[in-house]
Parts: structure tokens; sequence; C-alpha cells
């Protein structure tokens, strides 16, 4: 059961094979389970959830049922849920519960599902392997010696653990498809605007956009259908139709159901500073994506190597910005003793925000100031600019790209937090969709052995044009129905606690 | 040596919209504090701004009553800076493309001393969106500071000229003209009490002839046109004095204190602030189409220019007289309301400018508390036009209308100032004045012109001042073959 999809677990409920309660509960006792090892979960209220869970099988029971009515889902900690410790993994927020609930929270209370608890994450999202949480680190379900990637490393375990049905999480430089690629489950970060972000604490205005994470790209599309959607709150939540995004994955040819799909390999993502053994998986994948009728096409992204750069000046003036409400003055931390305004404000960042967050406050404090405004942040948009440009040429050529989703696959805890330009280097394949604004996703495309011998997930990026959403879904679902790569989920060493 | 001041006025003014800039909540004055402060307002983690279209219009409006640019694209911008009165730790403002350009006014300086009234243009750099920030409340709580943030949020207008002006009173002038235009424009309610409508003026001094502008310093949030002149004057003042002493002048911001009439400067870390302006990522670029423009302004009142034009060439009013009635949409309102209620324009406007006006200065009232109303002033001016009472007897009865005595007919027959026109009557009164006045008969006779109006002054008193002067005029100068 806790393998199931989300439809087959719809189903199961509709039928009263099971009910909500008892499937949240199956989900809960793995919690109690395995989260104390893996600390997936940062705030859990099994009362709570199991409310909703009755609420759920009441509606099932009326026939008011959606297709996610009484699914367990994980929300990463990002979101604002009313009564729930929202932290953003911070200790600046630790005591912080949220009075109203995020668009994509109200989303999942309106279709029935049932939040299974908070997941843990990067501080304000900033990282690349979780390891950033003021709530500590979090263990990755194939590897507890490893990072499950970040920032919704919390969110990626659960999906990876079984710890929940789906999950959210949301993606800034790459936080959603790079975790997926190193714990070996789908994620979509989706275009941006097609989520919207109120209620979901920002970290990088321009380039946050929340998405589904979970064990398939049918469970994505069902899960996007949830989240999606225009909202007025949110003046760049873009004011389009209502898409079903599993539209496309039903009718195509059986033999070859991608023929004439073009696939395009961006050859700075093959280039110096890619695993071998990740390399080799991407390779297999894309042979398997001939079989299913694709034509393989190069193309260059030939600013792919500024993407790095130009993020790290535009997210963290932004950042700079949007944490300086985080003041002492109305909620969240405080400094206990101080001995003037600017005192309070100094002492309480000072001991609310960790290194990471700091130093991005302070670059993008830098990039801002007089005087170098000009040659950072202004420079940064031109060439952001062309970043897209890049793509757009790419699409005349292609209908989807394809490469790795991540350099490397998991990497062992403590491995990089001294290095933070290694750490920034894990989102190299990823950023640059953000600051383009375009939909990626990553799909997981097989295993490379560590160098200590552990079989370890790789993860295929599918980047695809602005709302191609569903086409990138079809895309994914149809090399899942030949590959069971997406399928395994790790064996993890303590016996199930399941009902 | 002589000087010249250099006056350049930022002003903020609130906009008369019912919900703030960026949320639903309410803009109400006065609401017990944090009542009106939703989760926007407060900055919670996660909360979004969404434009107020209502704001946007008031800005059309302000650009289209100054003739000015009116941009198609501007952009929000984030000021970032620390204050407890600012929740999200940075104001959403417009830097770089603000909504309104260059625009013009024309002020009415008024006569001072030996120096004529006279107009000016003054001209407007920019206008530009941004939200007003809560208050912080000292004191409330015994050694504490609170905060309120029932203010945070609403919508501002900062209208910013050139440093055009070139005496206090011409920056006043400015200031007032300004302020009933965005009150007849109705894009704010001008309550300067309540900080509807700020201004900071800008004041350098620098020698007369020259072109180059002197350092200047400004003068912050000034609430009254009183304190603004005294402080412009002031610190007018206190930068020649300095000057002249080999001192050097620098930049600050200063306050004006209305109880010493003096300006000081803040403390000079204020100064250092460099705000990192960045367009806001959570909102985007501000697009107004000539649509949009069409739209609003078929919303427009007609404007002051238009209307003095308009007084001068359809009621043949003086420039002066026009521009007088102008002076307030409430005050044109008023006078539009007397003609369209059958009054002449010139009495009309006679009456507006003299005998209201006179009252309503007399007991510090405005015109929507005058107890006499456009149209019973029209009907006083009716009874004058139809020589049911003289002018003089209006007087009266306009005196017993302020003082709720009741309508003008009914004041004139329990006064008894009716006019008497009736030749017979007017006749027989004149012959009786001749017969008892032979002495000044003959004077008149011997070439005395004056003995004439003694004359008619006789009749009138004869008459109980009800005869029509004009009729007693004519038949005394026929009677007396003059």
């Amino acid at each position: 059961m806790i393998n199931s999809s989300l439809k087959t677990l719809a189903q199961m409920l509709a039928n009263k094979e099971i009910s909500s309660v008892e499937l949240t509960q199956t989900f809960l006792n793995r919690i109690d389970a395995y989260n104390p090892e893996i600390n997936a979960y940062i705030a859990l209220d099994h009362d709570r959830t199991l409310a909703q869970a009755k609420a759920a099988d009441a509606r099932i029971a009326a026939g008011s049922a959606t297709p996610l009515t009484g699914i367990p889902i994980a929300q990463k900690d990002i979101f604002c849920a009313q009564g729930w410790k929202t932290t953003c993994g911070s200790k600046m927020l630790e005591n912080f519960i949220a009075p109203y609930d995020a668009h994509v929270i109200t989303q999942f209370d309106n279709a029935g599902a049932v939040n299974l608890g908070k997941t843990n994450m990067d501080e304000f999202a900033m990282g690349s392997s979780n390891e950033t949480s003021y709530f500590g680190g979090v263990k990755n379900p194939w590897d507890f010696s490893r990072v499950p990637g970040g920032s919704s490393g919390g969110s990626a375990a659960a999906v990876a653990a079984r710890l929940c049905a789906a999950a959210t999480g949301t993606d800034t430089g790459g936080s959603i498809r790079q975790p997926a690629s190193l714990c070996g489950f789908t994620g979509l970060k989706p275009t941006y605007g097609v989520v919207s972000r109120y209620g979901m604490i920002a970290f990088a205005s321009s380039l946050d956009q929340a998405g589904p994470m979970a064990k398939s790209a049918e469970d994505c599309a069902l899960m996007m259908n949830v989240m999606a959607g225009f909202d007025e709150r949110d003046s760049t939540s873009l004011n389009r139709d209502k898409e079903d995004y599993t539209r496309e994955l039903y009718n195509s040819n059986p033999n070859k159901p991608l023929q004439g799909l073009r696939v395009g390999l961006p050859k700075e993502f093959f280039a110096e500073g890619l695993d071998a053994g990740v390399a080799k998986v991407i390779e297999d994948a894309i042979a398997e994506y001939k079989k299913l009728g694709a034509e393989i096409v190069e193309i260059s992204l030939p600013n792919t190597s500024l993407s790095i750069p130009v993020y790290y000046v535009l997210a963290p003036a932004e950042a700079s910005s949007n944490l300086s409400r985080y003041d002492g003055v109305r909620y969240g931390h405080r400094a206990s003793e101080y001995t003037d305004l600017m005192d309070m404000y100094c002492k309480s960042r000072a001991e609310g925000f960790g290194a990471e967050v700091k130093r991005r406050i302070l670059i993008g404090t830098y990039v801002l100031s007089a005087g170098y405004y000009d040659a950072y942040y202004l420079k940064a948009q031109q060439i952001r600019r062309l970043i897209a440009q890049d793509f757009e040429e790419a699409f005349k050529k292609c209908d989807v790209i394809m490469g790795p989703a991540a350099p490397s696959t998991a990497f062992k805890a403590g491995e990089k937090v001294d290095d933070p330009v290694a750490m920034y280097l894990q989102d190299i394949y990823t950023i640059s969709t953000n600051l383009a604004g375009l939909p990626g996703m990553s799909v997981p495309a097989g295993f490379a052995t560590s160098a200590d011998g552990k079989p370890l997930p790789v993860g295929l990026q599918i980047i695809g044009n602005y709302f191609d959403e569903a086409r990138m879904l079809n895309v994914a679902h149809q090399y899942q129905q030949v590959t069971d790569w997406h399928a395994q989920a790790p064996t993890l060493d303590k016996p199930e606690g399941t009902a | 040596m002589e000087w010249e001041v250099v006056i350049g006025l930022e002003t903020h003014t609130q906009l008369r919209t019912n919900t703030k800039i960026f949320s639903g909540a309410s803009t109400t004055y006065g609401a017990e504090p944090n009542t009106q402060a939703c989760e926007v307002s407060i900055a919670l983690p996660g909360v979004l701004p969404v434009l107020n279209k209502e704001a946007v219009n008031c800005a059309i409006k302000f650009g289209l009553a100054v003739n000015a640019e009116i941009a198609p694209r501007s952009v929000f911008a984030r000021k970032n800076y620390f204050y407890p009165d600012l929740p999200k730790g940075y104001q959403i403002s417009q830097y770089e493309l603000p909504i309104v350009g260059k625009g013009a006014m024309t002020i009415q300086v008024p006569a001072v001393g030996k120096n004529a009234a006279y107009e000016k243009v003054i001209n407007i750099t920019r206008a530009h969106l941004e939200e007003d920030a809560g208050k912080s409340v000292h004191g409330a709580v015994e050694g504490m500071s609170g905060i309120d943030l029932n203010r945070a949020g609403t919508p501002l207008l900062e209208i910013v000229t050139e440093p055009d002006m070139r005496s206090a009173a011409e920056a006043a002038a400015y200031a007032k003209k300004l302020h009933e235009l965005v009150q007849w424009i109705g894009i704010c309610d001008g309550n300067m009490q309540e900080g509807s409508f700020r201004c900071d003026v800008n004041v350098s001094v620098r020698p007369k002839g020259t072109e180059k502008l002197g350092t200047r310093r400004e003068i912050k949030n000034l609430n009254s046109f009183k304190f603004m002149q005294q402080a412009i004057e002031y610190e007018t003042r206190w930068q020649i004095e300095t000057l002249e002493d080999g001192g050097t002048i620098q930049q600050a911001t200063v306050l004006f204190n209305p109880d010493t009439g003096e300006t000081r400067a803040m403390r000079s870390k204020e100064e250092a602030n460099d705000y990192r302006y960045f367009p806001d990522p959570d909102l985007l670029p501000l697009a107004i189409t000539e649509a949009d423009k069409a739209r609003v302004s078929a919303q427009m009142p007609e404007l002051p220019e238009a209307m003095k034009l308009r007084f001068e060439t359809q009621f043949g009013l003086t420039s002066y007289d026009a521009a007088s009635l102008t002076a307030s949409r409430e005050l044109a309102q008023y006078f539009v309301e007397m003609i369209d209620a059958g009054a002449d324009a010139k009495p009309a406007a006679n009456w507006v400018m003299g005998a209201i006006s006179a009252k309503l200065n007399a007991e510090e009232k405005t015109l929507a508390e005058s107890p006499v109303n456009s149209v019973s002033l029209a009907s006083l001016l009716k009874r004058i036009a139809d020589n049911t009472i003289s002018n003089n007897a209006a007087k009266q009865v306009f005196e017993a209308m302020w003082n709720g005595e009741g309508e003008v007919d009914a004041i004139i027959d329990a006064k008894g100032l009716k006019q008497v026109s009736d030749t017979g009557a007017i006749e027989a009164i004149i012959d009786e004045v001749l017969a008892a006045n032979a002495a000044m008969v003959e004077e008149f006779k011997a070439g005395k012109e004056k003995a004439f109006n003694a004359l008619v002054g006789q009749a009138m008193k004869a008459s109980k001042g009800k005869a029509n002067p004009a009729q007693v005029n004519d038949l005394l100068k026929k009677k007396l073959g003059a």
C-alpha cells in the first residue's frame, strides 16, 4: 500500500477497501518508527491529521470525493498552514504558528487531502543538502550517511522512505529536482507563475516556485491538478484556464508513444564536472527514449556557466530584502536582552539566522548597494535575459531538453558544508530554468555506484517550454511505462511499524 | 550681497481609497490601534502585495490635472531600511520609473505690501505611488514603545516639484493650490491634522543672479501652511546668516519647532541611509493604456483652470474674480448653483466673494457650514433684481437669513422691507419733501448739486427707506426740471 500510486489509493478509498484514517495511520506509524532517525518531519500533529482523515472519509462516503480526497500528503515547512508551526527551517520562526493558510495548503484542503505534517528543509530554502536547517539534517533513505539534497530535503526523504503518499516542495534553483535526483523519485518545478506563491515563505520571489514531489509522473500530474491555478493574491500568478495535467498520459501510440518527439541535449550539460556514473545513467536513459520514438538533437545553452554567478547575485539580492521583515518587532525570534532598537535588531537577527542565511543576506545587501548595483544586480538581470534567450533558441530545434538533474549522486553529510561554492555547483543544471522561468523535472533513471560501493539514485532532468508541463509529464510517464527505476524504494534498516 | 532663496516641495498626499494600496485592509482614520492591520499590513511570512487599482486611478487623475506625462509603463521598487513602523523592512515605492512624469501648475501668489499679486508656473518633476508607514506610539504603556500598523499600507502619491519657488509666499501659494487641486479632483481629503497632506520643503540660498544651486536642507513633515511659511522664512535667514558669517551649509534634514519658530537638524546618522532600491519582484510593471487614461478622464470633474476661463467668457467675470471663485471646488460649485437657481453672475460673484466670504472668515466656518445655502442666496439676489428690495435692505435680509430667521420672502415681509415702486406714492412723498425743504430747492436751483442728493435722502427717509431709489431720483429730477 505504501508503494501504491495515488490513482490506486484513490480507487481503494472509493471502493472502501481502506479508509483514509487507516491509510493515514499507516503512514503515521511509519513516521513514528523512522522519523526519529531520518528527521524528515519537523512538525507533526497526529490528532489534527487524523481529524482531517476522518473528514475525508465522510466526504468519500458522501460521494463528493476528488482524486486526492483522503490521501496523506507531506507539506514542506515553507507553506503557512493555519494552526501549524511554520518555521521555514529557521530558529527565527521556531515558535511561529501560522494564523493563515498558504494558497497551496488551501488547495489541498479543498481537495480533501490529509496534511501529514511539515517537512524539514534548509533554512529559508537556502541550501542543497538540508544541512542548513536549524532543526538538524535529514538522512537520505538510500544511505543514512548521505544527504537527501535540498532545500526540500525533508519532503524528498519522506517520499523516498514512503513516509507519505506524496509531498510538496519548492524550487528556487533546483530545490525540488536535485533532491528528487538524490533520493530517486519524480519531482516537477512548474513554469514560474503556475502555482501561487501566496503564503509560501519567500526566499527569492522572482525564482521561487512550488511543485509536486511524488513516486511517478502520473502522481505528479494529479498533484499539479490540485496545486496549479490562478490566485489573485499573487500578482505573479498567471491567469490561465484550469488545466488537466493528466490529459496527455493516456492517449499515446502504444508502440512508439513518443514518435517524433525532438529531445535536445545541451552539450554544456555533459561537460566537465559531471560524475561519470551519472553520465552513464543519463546516456542509457536517452537510449531508452530513442526506443520510444524520440529523435535526438544536439543543442547549445552557451550561457550555462553564467547561471550560477547570476543566480548568486539575484537570489541573495531578493532574499536580503525578503528577510528584512524578521526584525524581532512583531513576531519571530527577539533577543532576550538588548540596549536599544539597533541592538535589538542586530542581536535578534544574529541569533535567529544561521550562517548560510547570513552569508546570502550579506551578499544581497552588497550587490544592491549604491555604487555596486549596476555592476552586479543590473548586469545579472541582463545575463538572465541572455540565458532565457538561449532556451528560446534551443526550443526552436527541440520539444524538450534532457540532461542530468544534478552533477553527482548523494554526497556524504558534512562533505561540502565548509565549501559553499562546491555546494552551489550542485544546482548547475537546474538553476538556469529558474532564471528563465521554465518548467523542469527530475525523473529516476537508474543508479550509480558510489566509491564506497553503494548504489545511489540518479535523476534525468527534463526541461520543457513554458506551460508545457502536461507534455513533460507524458514524456516522463511513457518512460516510466517501460522502466521501473521510479518504483524502486530503499530498504530501511528498521522493521516496518505498519498497522 | 543680495541673496535668492530656491525652494522645491515634496508632498505626500494620502489617497482617498477605501482599502490600502496593496491589501484589502480598511484605510479609515482613527480606529483602535492595529484593528486595520491584516496579514499583509503586518508583513507575516509569505504574504504578497496586490495593487489597488483605485490608487492607480487617483494617480492618473492627478497626472491629467497637471497636464503631465503618464507613464505607459512604471515600476514599483523596494526602498529598504529598518524601522519598527515599517513592517516589511522595506517600503514599496516607485523609483526610476514613476507613474506620473513632468507636468505643471499655475499658482496665484497674493499681493504682499507694495508687491502686487501675480501668477507663476510651477513645474512638477514627478509623482509616484507608494505605501505609507505605520506609527510608533510612545508612552501608551509605561517605559515601552508601541507600534500601530493601521496606517501601514495607506496609499500615498508623492508629488515632487522642480526648485521653482523663490519665496516662502510662493511655496505656500503652491502648497495651497495643490491642496485645493487634490481635493478638487477627489483623490485626497486634504485633512492636514490627520496627516492626509504632508509637505517636505527643500530650501537653499544662492547669491542673486547666480545659476548654481546652493546646498539644500529639507524641512520635514510640515502640516500647516502657516508653519510652512514660518519655517521657510526662518530657514532662509539661518542659511544666509550662516553663509555671511563665513560658514557652509551641510545637506541635512531639519525639523520645524512651532513653539520656537526655529528649524533644527536631525541626527546626521539618518542621512547615511543607502536604500538599496530595486524593482519589487512581487509586483508586475504597471501598464497604463490610452484607454485607461480616457476612462479616468471621463470621470474627471471640470478642472479649475478650465472653469476659470469658462467663468470669464460665459459670465464676463474678471480674471481675478474667476480665479477667486475657482480657488476651491466647493466655492465654484456654490457659485454655479446660484447661477442655476437664476441669479445673475456678477452680483452672485460679488456676494459669494463679499458677504459670504466675510461671514465665513469672521466665524471661521467652511462653506459647507454656511447657514445660507446657494439657492437661498440666489433668491435674495432675485429680489434685488426685480426691485422688491433695495441693496441696503438686502444686507439686512442676508443678516437675518444668516441668523436663521427664515427664507427671503418671509423675512422681507416680517421686516417690512418691500420697496415702494408705485409712482403715485413716491410722487406724493416727493411733493411733501419739496414743500418742506424750500431752502434746499433754492440752493439746487442756484447750482448746488449737493442739494439734490440731500433731497433724495430726505425722500428716502420719508419713505422709511422703502422707496425705490432709482425712481426717487428720476421723479425728483423731473419735478425740479433738472
